[in-house]
């Protein structure tokens, strides 16, 4: 954001093309090794080894198992983005209307879980889901279970872990957006005589949906990705599709097959961000430390 | 203007979203406490007060291995990261660069694509290049991690700073390095401080592309948590994740004097 565009378009461009690619260098020598080399041998090994195939892709939908997984991975992923985004919305909103000291505290409240390591956060699932963890102590003590329950290595612990870990995610842009709205249109709605739930529907909704929308494709986005999480907390019964990776690939060493797969979740993420057709804001992640 | 008493809707939206803010951070802090408990099995509340399971962290040199490698690689991860990215965040502002719109997408392309993808892929070249658990094998997939959120920092500052004041150094006859060097590197320090401050965190939490890249000699410390994680639950890392918890509360506050600095020089 320039205050000035033309002066920041005539005068600010200090270095010629040949300087520019100069200082551009480092950065795609890095790339290259570090993104595009191994991207493109995994996509090359799950196509041409040991010729021009398909036969890696269509064992992905061709079999029930790995359908199974994939249509696992997309439901877990759905239900953590509409878990996320019901939860992010009331905690935004009110961070959109806190200043000072308030609104500090919650920033850090939504900061700090999300950059804290996520095997901290998966840790403290497992030891808070485990059988004889506080889960199981609380709803022994209220007496509404009469003995241990097992909830880890269910689906519902891998939303419910997951939802957590990503949440943060969901809160930033959601926050961002709705902090955006001028308070004016909503007195001026109010004044007009619009109760507090026709504001909501008729200003505010309509208003933040370009921050809902890209906190949906951001957890999204890391859900059906997602490692850790569902490695740890779930069991095979909840594989996912970066699990059945991993699997592929430390167990059977069937890189062909694990290329595949990437593959095909490269090209989910891939639809996905060109029919949002935005580019996942970064910055509401960096800027507001 | 009438102010509007708060309506009930209000106060309930408000009550959920601080459930949530608990929800957010109720789990991490129950571990607190719990890593200070004697007991081999984590349980809340603890049953005294012991400092062993921290003991067992410093005098284990499994744990202080992986500990000493990952800061190793963060340390060099935040230099390469800062000094990589400053030179595109420059060339994207400053610059005619060429392909920018090209160059744009390979600087958020690390985001884009799941880590999961990234960590198989680089786990099939490194171990054809031999360079499996090496420093550099680490260094080089870090820093195209940390790639995204060192550029966005950087090119923040570059765009809050004037350009004018660059304009006005060339016209004064500096050269453009002397123009970089002595005119927007101290105006942008504090943004790639806090940008080196971010490479550091994300290499040195990153979980997934480590968990595949380790080999025998050399684990990051979260692959040694995975392990551990996943062979037995054991209360010493209850202290590690208090640690890193107090560890990050620590960067977060720093990056927030930081931005402070940098909006009012």
């Amino acid at each position: 954001m320039s205050r000035r565009p033309s002066t920041f378009m005539l005068g600010g461009r200090t270095y010629s093309p040949a300087a520019s690619l100069l200082l551009a260098l480092p950065f795609l020598a890095m790339i290259v090794l570090a993104f595009l080399l191994p991207l493109g041998m995994l996509l090359h090994e799950s196509l041409f080894v040991p010729s021009f195939n398909l036969a890696n892709y269509e064992k992905v939908f061709d079999q029930a198992v790995y359908l199974r997984v994939m249509g696992r991975t997309l439901r877990i992923s759905a239900f953590v983005t509409i878990i996320t985004l019901l939860l992010a919305y009331p905690l935004a909103a009110l961070m959109a209307r806190t200043r000072g000291l308030l609104l500090a505290i919650l920033l850090l409240a939504v900061l700090l879980p999300l950059w804290t390591s996520v095997l901290v956060r998966t840790y403290a699932w497992l030891v808070l889901l485990q059988r004889n963890g506080v889960l199981n102590d609380i709803l022994f003590g209220l007496h509404i279970i009469s003995a241990p329950t097992q909830f880890l290595r269910t689906e519902g612990a891998v939303v419910l872990a997951m939802s957590h870990v990503l949440l943060p995610f969901m809160v930033l842009p959601l926050y961002a957006a709705l902090r955006a709205i001028p308070n004016d249109y909503v007195r001026a709605a109010q004044v007009l005589g619009a109760g507090s739930l026709s504001v909501f529907r008729h200003v505010v909704l309509p208003l933040s949906l370009p921050g809902t929308s890209s906190g949906c494709l951001m957890v999204f986005l890391l859900a059906i990705g997602f490692f850790v999480t569902p490695a740890l907390i779930g069991g095979p019964q909840q594989m996912m599709l970066a699990t059945l990776v991993q699997q592929q690939v430390t167990e059977l060493l069937n890189w062909p097959f694990a290329g595949a797969l990437v593959g095909v979740l490269l090209l989910f993420v891939l639809i996905l961000v060109i029919a949002f057709n935005r580019v996942v804001r970064l910055d509401r992640f960096v800027g507001q430390v | 203007m009438r102010r509007t008493r708060p309506a009930a809707s209000t106060l309930a939206v408000s009550a959920v979203a601080y459930a949530v803010t608990v929800f957010l951070l109720l789990p991490t802090i129950l571990i607190v406490p719990m890593s200070f408990g004697p007991d081999q099995y984590l349980r809340f509340p603890p049953a005294g007060f012991t400092l062993h399971w921290y003991a067992v962290y410093f005098t284990d040199a499994d744990w202080i291995g992986a500990t000493l490698f990952s800061v190793k690689i963060a340390v060099l991860t935040a230099i390469a990261a800062t000094l990589i990215g400053t030179l595109i965040s420059v060339a994207l502002v400053r610059g005619r660069l060429p392909l920018k719109r090209l160059f744009e997408l390979l600087v958020v392309g690390p985001v884009i694509v799941p880590n999961i993808a990234l960590a198989i892929a680089m786990f099939l070249v490194f171990d054809r290049l031999r360079l499996t658990g090496t420093t550099l094998g680490f260094v080089a997939a870090h820093t195209a991690l940390a790639m995204p959120f060192v550029v966005f920092t950087i090119l923040a500052s570059l765009y809050r700073f004037d350009s004018d004041l660059e304009r006005a150094a060339l016209s004064c006859g500096a050269n453009p390095l002397q123009a970089f060097l002595l005119v927007t590197l101290p105006q942008i320090s504090p943004g790639i401080i806090s940008a080196a401050l971010f490479a550091f965190i994300i290499s040195f939490d990153e979980p997934v592309i480590s968990f595949f890249i380790s080999n025998l000699d050399n684990r990051s410390l979260p692959r040694k948590m995975f392990e551990d994680i996943d062979y037995n639950i054991s209360p010493t890392l209850a202290a590690v994740a208090t640690m890193l918890t107090a560890l990050t509360l620590l960067a977060l506050v720093l990056g927030h004097l930081l931005k402070r600095r940098s909006n009012h020089p």
